[in-house]
C-alpha cells in the first residue's frame, strides 16, 4: 500500500499489525456496537440465561429467600412488641432504617441517569447497560420504600399518609417533607417502572415470538402488548422513549432532593444545611452508579454476558464514577466547610463526633472509599478497563456511601443544643436482620428477573451496531456512523 | 358561645427550685406517664414530661448544683408541628397550645428529631403500670400505646374541665383556676401557671419587665410559652 494513500493530516499506527484485518478485528473486540452477529446468534445469547437455573442459581435463591423471609418474621415480631426492640433511643429517633432509605433511593437514581440522560446525550456505549440499570432502579425503590414502613411506630396505620377520603375528614398535612418524601417517591417508582417497560418492548416481541408455547410465550404476549416492530410502532416508541426520559430526569432530581430536605427542613444542627439536596442528588448519582457496574459484574460473569458487557462499558462507567466521586466531594467539603468555620457550638460538637470522636473510624473510611480511592485508580485507562478493580472500588463507594447515609443520620442525631439530652446508637438485632433482608431482597428480584426477561436490551444493541460501522479507506479502518436520524 | 382567646404561660422561678422532684411524680400520676424499667433508662428511654435536669457549675470544691425543670415548651412557633405527615400534633391558635393527638401519632418520630429541647416522648413498647399503679390511672387522659409519641399538655384535661366549669356557671374564669399537676404539687412554689391575656394574672404580672426572665434555646425563634426565672446565689 503506497503511503500516498494517506488522506492528508491523518498517521497510521506504525506498529506491526497495522495491517487493515488486525485493526478490524482489534477494533472489533474493543467496541460491542462495531462487533455486530446474526440476528439468530444474537437472540440466542440473550435469551439464553431464560431457561432452567443451575444449581448454583437455586442454592442463591435459597440463601436470599431465606434472608428475605427472616426480615419478613423480624418485621413482624418488630410491629408485635414496639419500636423497642431496636437501638434506637431519645435523641437517635431515625437510624438504620432511615439510612436505609436513602442509601436505596440513592442507588434507584442510576437506572434513569443511566438510561435517560445517556440515551438523550447519545452516549453509543450505554446501549446494553441501560435495562441492569433500569431494572435496578425499579427494585432499588421498591426495598427503600419498604423502610419509612418499617421504621414506623403504628405501621398497621401508614395508609393514613395516604391523601384519600376518610371518615376522619383529614388530610395529610403537606406541610410535612415526609408526604412530599412519600409523593415524589410514587411518582419516580410509577414511573421507573412505565420506562423500563416501554424501553423493553421490542424485546418482550422478540422473546414472545421465541418461545412458541408454555407459560412463557403467553407471559410475553400479554406483556408486549401487541408488538410487532412496524413503522408506525417504532416511531410511536421513539416519540415515547425520548418524551419519558426527558420527563423522569426532573422527578429524579426532585425526588433526590426532597429526601435531602427531609434532612435540611429539620432544625437539627448538621442538618440543617442549604446544600443538602444537590449534595444528596449528587451522592445518589455516585452510589447509584457504582450500584449498577456491581451488578454488570456479577450479570456478566454469572450469565457469561462477556460478548455484550465489555471492557469498554466498565471504562465509561469508570469514568463516570470517577466524576460523580469528584461532585460528591465538592458538595461534602461544601457541607462541612461553613460549619466548622461557624464553628457553632452544637455543630462544632458534632464535627468533633467525625474528626476525633467514636465516629471517626467510619467517618475516615466513608472518605477513602468515596474520594481517595476513586481518585487515586479511575484516572488510569488501564485499570478503568479492568472489570475486577472497578468493580472492588463500586463496592468501596458502596460502603462510603452507606457510612455517609449512617453519619448524617444516627451520628449526627445524638448531638443536639441541649448536653443533657446527648446520646449515641448502636443497632441491635432487628435493624441489622433487616437490613441484609433488604439487601437480599434486590438480589432475589434480580435472581428472578434475569430468568424471567432479557437483561441485555437487544433492540438497543442491534440498534447501535447498524447505525454503525468499520469502513477502509486505502490502508484505514475507520469507525463510521450512519446518518439515519 | 366562643370560648375567649387564652395564652397559656408557665414561669418557673429556677431561685425557687431545689430539685426535689416533686413535680415529676405529681406529673406522673397525673399524665397515667409509663415508668419505663432500669434496663430501657438505661439505653436513654426515659420517660418523664416534666424532668429536672441537674448540671454543676464551677469547679470543685467551689461547685453548685442548678436545677433546670423542663417539659414541653408549648411553643408559639413549634418546630415539631410543621413535620408530622398526619396532624397527630397541632397548634390550638385559640389557647396558644402545643396540641398532641395520641390516636392520630402514625409514629414516624420526625417531632422528636426536630423537637430541640428534645421533651417528646416515644413509646417504644406497650405501657406497664405495676401493681397498684394500674389502680390509679387518671380517667381524663388517653393512655398511650406503643408506637405513639407523647408530651407535656399543660395539662390540658385540667384546662379543659376549668374552661367548661366556667362556661356552665356563665362566668369568667378566675386566675388560679387552671392548675397544672406539676404546678400544684410543687412545694417552694417555683411553677407558676396562668393566662397572659390576662393583665391581672400572677404570669403577666411576673413577666412584665422581669430582668430575670428568659427562653430557652431563644435564638431558634421558637417562641416558647415557658419562661424560666434565673437564679441567683442561691443554691443547694
Amino acid at each position: 500500500m503506497s503511503e500516498s494513500a494517506q488522506p492528508v493530516g491523518v498517521t497510521l499506527p506504525q506498529r506491526e499489525d497495522s495491517h487493515p484485518e488486525h485493526q478490524i478485528e482489534r477494533e472489533q473486540e474493543r467496541h460491542l456496537l462495531l462487533d455486530p452477529r446474526p440476528a439468530q446468534e444474537m437472540a440466542e445469547r440473550v435469551l439464553r440465561p431464560l431457561g432452567r437455573g443451575s444449581a448454583s442459581y437455586w442454592i442463591a435463591l435459597l440463601i436470599l429467600g431465606g434472608a428475605v423471609v427472616v426480615a419478613g418474621l423480624t418485621w413482624l415480631y418488630q410491629m408485635y412488641w414496639g419500636i423497642g426492640i431496636t437501638g434506637l433511643n431519645r435523641p437517635v429517633m431515625w437510624a438504620v432504617y432511615i439510612a436505609n432509605f436513602v442509601y436505596f433511593i440513592g442507588i434507584g437514581v442510576a437506572g434513569t441517569f443511566i438510561s435517560a440522560v445517556l440515551r438523550l446525550l447519545n452516549f453509543p456505549w450505554r446501549a446494553p447497560v441501560t435495562r441492569a440499570a433500569e431494572t435496578l432502579t425499579v427494585f432499588a425503590l421498591a426495598a427503600s420504600g419498604l423502610f419509612p414502613l418499617i421504621h414506623l411506630g403504628r405501621t398497621w396505620k401508614f395508609y393514613w399518609m395516604l391523601p384519600y377520603p376518610n371518615q376522619r375528614e383529614m388530610w395529610p398535612s403537606y406541610h410535612s417533607a415526609l408526604i412530599w418524601d412519600m409523593t415524589a417517591i410514587l411518582t419516580y417508582l410509577s414511573s421507573s417502572v412505565l420506562f423500563a417497560w416501554l424501553a423493553m418492548l421490542p424485546d418482550l416481541g422478540l422473546a414472545r415470538d421465541r418461545f412458541e408455547d408454555g407459560w412463557r410465550h403467553t407471559f410475553f404476549k400479554i406483556l408486549a402488548v401487541g408488538w410487532r416492530g412496524t413503522e408506525r410502532q417504532w416511531r410511536t416508541l421513539k416519540a415515547a422513549i425520548t418524551f419519558f426520559s426527558l420527563a423522569i430526569i426532573p422527578v429524579m432530581v426532585f425526588m433526590h432532593t426532597i429526601v435531602g430536605w427531609d434532612f435540611a427542613m429539620a432544625i437539627q444542627p448538621g442538618w440543617h444545611s442549604s446544600v443538602f439536596g444537590p449534595y444528596f442528588v449528587s451522592g445518589a448519582l455516585l452510589s447509584g452508579v457504582a450500584a449498577v457496574i456491581i451488578i454488570m459484574a456479577i450479570v456478566r460473569k454469572t450469565l457469561h454476558l462477556e460478548y455484550f458487557l465489555r471492557p469498554e462499558h466498565f471504562d465509561g462507567m469508570g469514568k463516570l464514577l470517577l466524576v460523580f466521586s469528584v461532585a460528591w466531594a465538592y458538595m461534602y467539603f461544601n457541607d462541612f466547610l461553613v460549619p466548622w468555620y461557624g464553628q457553632g457550638p452544637t455543630e462544632k460538637v458534632i464535627q468533633r463526633l467525625f474528626d476525633r470522636g467514636y465516629a471517626t473510624p467510619l467517618w475516615l473510611l466513608m472518605l477513602f472509599s468515596n474520594v481517595l480511592l476513586p481518585w487515586a485508580t479511575l484516572w488510569s485507562r488501564r485499570l478503568r478497563t479492568s472489570v475486577p478493580v472497578v468493580a472492588a472500588v463500586s463496592t468501596f463507594v458502596q460502603i462510603g456511601m452507606y457510612l455517609e447515609r449512617y453519619l448524617i443520620v444516627a451520628v449526627t442525631l445524638g448531638r443536639n443544643e441541649l448536653p443533657f439530652d446527648w446520646g449515641s446508637y448502636i443497632p441491635r438485632w432487628p435493624e441489622i436482620l433487616i437490613t441484609i433482608g433488604a439487601f437480599s431482597l434486590i438480589g432475589l428480584l434480580f435472581l428472578v428477573f434475569v430468568k424471567v426477561f432479557p437483561i441485555i436490551p437487544l433492540w438497543e444493541v442491534q440498534e447501535g451496531q447498524m447505525l454503525r460501522a468499520l469502513r477502509r479507506i486505502g490502508a484505514m479502518v475507520i469507525s463510521t456512523r450512519a446518518e439515519l436520524e | 358561645m366562643a370560648l375567649p382567646n387564652r395564652n397559656w404561660t408557665m414561669v418557673v422561678d429556677l431561685d425557687r427550685c431545689t430539685g426535689c422532684g416533686a413535680c415529676v411524680v405529681a406529673c406522673h400520676a397525673e399524665n397515667n406517664v409509663p415508668i419505663v424499667t432500669e434496663e430501657e433508662v438505661l439505653r436513654g428511654r426515659a420517660m418523664h414530661w416534666m424532668h429536672i435536669e441537674r448540671y454543676w457549675d464551677g469547679e470543685y470544691p467551689d461547685i453548685r448544683a442548678r436545677f433546670i425543670p423542663l417539659m414541653c415548651q408549648q411553643c408559639e412557633r413549634a418546630p415539631c408541628e410543621p413535620v408530622c405527615p398526619v396532624y397527630a400534633t397541632l397548634h390550638s391558635q385559640r389557647e396558644h397550645l402545643n396540641l398532641q393527638v395520641y390516636n392520630r401519632c402514625v409514629g414516624t418520630r420526625y417531632c422528636q428529631n426536630n423537637d430541640p429541647y428534645k421533651v417528646r416522648f416515644f413509646n417504644f413498647f406497650d405501657p406497664v403500670f405495676d401493681e397498684p399503679l394500674e389502680q390509679q390511672l387518671n380517667p381524663d387522659v388517653t393512655v398511650r400505646s406503643a408506637g405513639v409519641m407523647e408530651k407535656c399538655t399543660f395539662c390540658v384535661q385540667r384546662i379543659r374541665r376549668a374552661e367548661e366549669q366556667a362556661l356552665v356557671e356563665d362566668r369568667r374564669l378566675e386566675d388560679g383556676e387552671v392548675v397544672p399537676a406539676c404546678v400544684q404539687t410543687c412545694p417552694p412554689g417555683a411553677l407558676i401557671f396562668g393566662d397572659r391575656n390576662n393583665p391581672q394574672s400572677q404570669v403577666s404580672k411576673l413577666l412584665a419587665n422581669n430582668p430575670r426572665s428568659f427562653r430557652l434555646l431563644e435564638h431558634l425563634g421558637t417562641e416558647p410559652s415557658v419562661y424560666y426565672l434565673r437564679g441567683g446565689e442561691s443554691h443547694v
